[in-house]
């Protein structure tokens, strides 16, 4: 990870903004102010951090359910974020959205995706694109080991190859989809073994290791940009939370799960020890960053609060671009 | 004027859009080298070469993700589903992601995105690939849908589909695509407004709505009943959503009787739909009850005598015209 200083502690406060942003919303959805379905990304920040710090700003990003983490990383306003979790009207889908839905096209957020699997084809378009139009961006598609036994992975993953496509696979490998553990879903042992199926070059990182999951991206990103074609990557990870918020979890081993949360298995204090090896940043450093994030999210959450919920009518906007629905007579 | 066929119509409204705009590309199964299986994109992969006109491997999630994602992101897709049955492989992209991006991610997105399928039977390809779909798509917010049924109507309705910044789904009755009609001359620019109805025939009797092949059928069922003293009205549609309500209402206010006549399964058919409305807004108006016509509430059969039997022909539309008239 050849960044310097400024870069690394930026990737620092965006893993601290996933954290505490997620935090938060499992504090609003336990209070009644979030509501539907949440998947919250603590415990994969690595994952989304060094991915999106190989990118450029124009380059794309298809997310998921889980895609909070994501859509931070790529540098989404958090108080727009918040204020779609709460519903408001000034919320990035005015309301229209929730927690899964999530876009800014601006960024080149494609959007977060309520279908498992929804981001695969998806990907490939905006990698068409940029071929087509010569824009030169990257497209990354993000998604978990279950969204690997969906049918568009696969002939997406076909088209990527066969047409050369600037796109990389990023490949969150929690070890569950919903309750079904990968070695009940897949008889491969990697989710990147079926890569090989389509003549994608592939590897397999610790998705906890902020530098080892920047470092696959960025070559991975290169070798796209350059004409290379795509890459898959597949990050080992574990999320500390059920499935969704509220899921009443009962599917995992306790001690499994405090495992993962060790901070020798935890991303950030694992990128805190690494900081302060190699004498980038220190204690007071991390504190600094950790208060400014507090109240970040703090402000978030007033301008959630503050903000007004939709008129209802509009609720009949935003389905056409030239057509408004007719209202119950 | 040109006299030429409806595939050929297609084949020169996608040419047309192409030569404008370069963002537009084609897309689907044996669309480019071969010509399209129907004929219908005849031309464009030598004129525009195998970027644009992209044949794909049998992969109708792709075909249709892809194109979605292309279209988010500044490309302006022509995809093809060779059969609108097809569509079974493909529906999360078309009902989950297409169809929806626009209204979940909050007004903040276009998918401009044309979508062929062709639909309908008579060539003896038995159940899966002879069906009229439309209403499953038609049932969905967030699409538009397109049913021509003449070359000139095909011409102009792709015009306007490929330049609309919604998804727009087209569909193309695979019987037609060898019929013939005029069309305006090379590079006249006609294009069609979605939600415009047409009147193939006037009429004062009764009001016959038509949609794809069945227009045909209704316009022969319509000279017969002439015959007999009976003015049929012959209505096409042509755009299934949105829908010209006042042409057509205005047509049901002067006869005061409908005939729906359509190739689906009648059971949850878009015809049904168009009844309901009808029967909603004009019930007073009516002086009988609606009477629809469409295919059996069977799987589409292989051999002729069977099909024949299945698919709504001229004699039904007669009988059910003579019905609402008695």
């Amino acid at each position: 990870m050849n960044l310097s200083r400024k870069k690394k502690l930026e990737m620092y406060e965006t893993m601290q903004k996933i954290r505490q942003f997620e935090f938060q919303t499992a504090k609003s959805f336990a209070e009644g102010d979030v509501l539907g379905f949440v998947h919250l990304y603590i415990g994969e920040e690595a994952i989304a951090t060094g991915v999106c710090a190989a990118l450029t700003e124009g380059d794309y990003i298809t997310s998921t359910h889980r895609g909070h983490g994501h859509i931070i990383a790529k540098g989404a306003d958090m108080n727009k974020m918040m204020a779609e979790l709460w519903g408001k009207e000034t919320g990035y889908c005015k309301g229209k959205g929730g927690s899964m839905h999530i876009a800014d096209t601006e960024l080149g957020i494609l959007g977060a995706n309520g279908i498992v699997g929804g981001g695969f084809t998806l990907a490939t378009g905006a990698a068409f694109s940029s071929m087509m139009l010569k824009t030169n961006k990257v497209c990354i598609c993000f998604h978990g080991d279950g969204a690997t036994a969906e049918g568009s992975f696969h002939e997406a993953m076909n088209i990527a190859t066969l047409w050369n496509l600037p796109v990389v696979f990023v490949n969150e490998n929690n070890l569950y989809a919903v309750s079904c553990r990968i070695t009940n879903g897949m008889a491969n042992e990697h989710t990147s073994d079926r890569a090989a199926g389509y003549a994608m070059p592939s590897e397999v990182v610790d998705g906890n290791d902020l530098g080892a999951v920047y470092d696959a991206a960025k070559k991975a990103i290169d070798r796209a940009r350059n004409g290379y074609g795509p890459t898959y990557i597949e990050c080992k990870t574990y999320r500390w939370r059920g499935h969704f918020e509220g899921e009443p979890e009962n599917y995992r081993n306790p001690e499994e799960i405090k495992l993962w949360k060790q901070p020798d298995h935890d991303p950030i204090p694992r990128f805190e020890e690494y900081l302060k090896d190699e004498g980038t940043a220190t204690e007071e450093d991390f504190k600094a960053i950790q208060e400014k994030v507090k109240d970040m999210v703090k402000d978030a959450v007033k301008f959630a609060a503050e903000s007004p919920f939709p008129a209802k009518e509009s609720a009949l906007e935003d389905v056409y671009t030239d057509i408004v629905e007719e209202a119950r007579a | 004027m040109r006299n030429m066929y409806f595939s050929e119509a297609v084949a020169d409204a996608i040419r047309f859009e192409m030569e404008k705009d370069p963002t537009v590309f084609c897309i689907g199964e044996d669309v480019g080298f071969v010509d399209g299986s129907m004929g219908a994109t005849r031309g464009l992969y030598r004129q525009f070469g195998k970027e644009r006109v992209r044949d794909t491997p049998v992969a109708e999630q792709m075909i249709v993700g892809l194109s979605a994602g292309a279209a988010l992101t500044g490309m302006r897709p022509v995809a093809e589903l060779m059969y609108n049955d097809f569509m079974g492989c493909c529906m999360d992209q078309i009902m989950n992601q297409t169809a929806k991006f626009r209204y979940m991610y909050g007004g903040g997105m276009n998918v401009p995105m044309t979508l062929r399928l062709t639909s309908g039977g008579g060539m003896q390809c038995a159940a899966q690939h002879s069906q009229s779909l439309e209403a499953m798509l038609v049932h969905i917010p967030g699409l538009k849908v397109v049913y021509p049924s003449t070359p000139q109507d095909v011409y102009g309705l792709l015009l306007s589909s490929i330049e609309d910044d919604n998804p727009v789904m087209v569909f193309e009755h695979q019987m037609l695509y060898q019929t013939k009609g005029d069309v305006v001359d090379k590079d006249v620019y006609s294009p069609i407004p979605l939600g415009s109805a047409d009147i193939k025939k006037p009429g004062s009797d009764v009001t016959l709505v038509a949609t794809g092949l069945c227009v045909l059928k209704a316009l022969e069922a319509a000279e017969e009943l002439e015959k007999e003293g009976i003015s049929a009205e012959v209505i096409d549609p042509r755009t299934l959503y949105p829908f010209d309500k006042e042409l057509v209402y205005r047509s049901i206010e002067k006869t005061r009787k409908l005939v729906i006549v359509t190739e689906e399964v009648k059971r949850g058919a878009w015809s049904g739909e168009l009844a309901a409305n009808v029967a909603e807004d004009l019930f007073e108006t009516l002086d009988r009850g609606i009477v629809r016509v469409g295919a059996l509430n069977i799987p589409c059969p292989y051999t002729v005598s069977l099909e024949d039997y299945y698919f709504p022909q001229k004699n039904d539309i007669i009988n059910a015209v003579k019905k609402v008239m008695a």
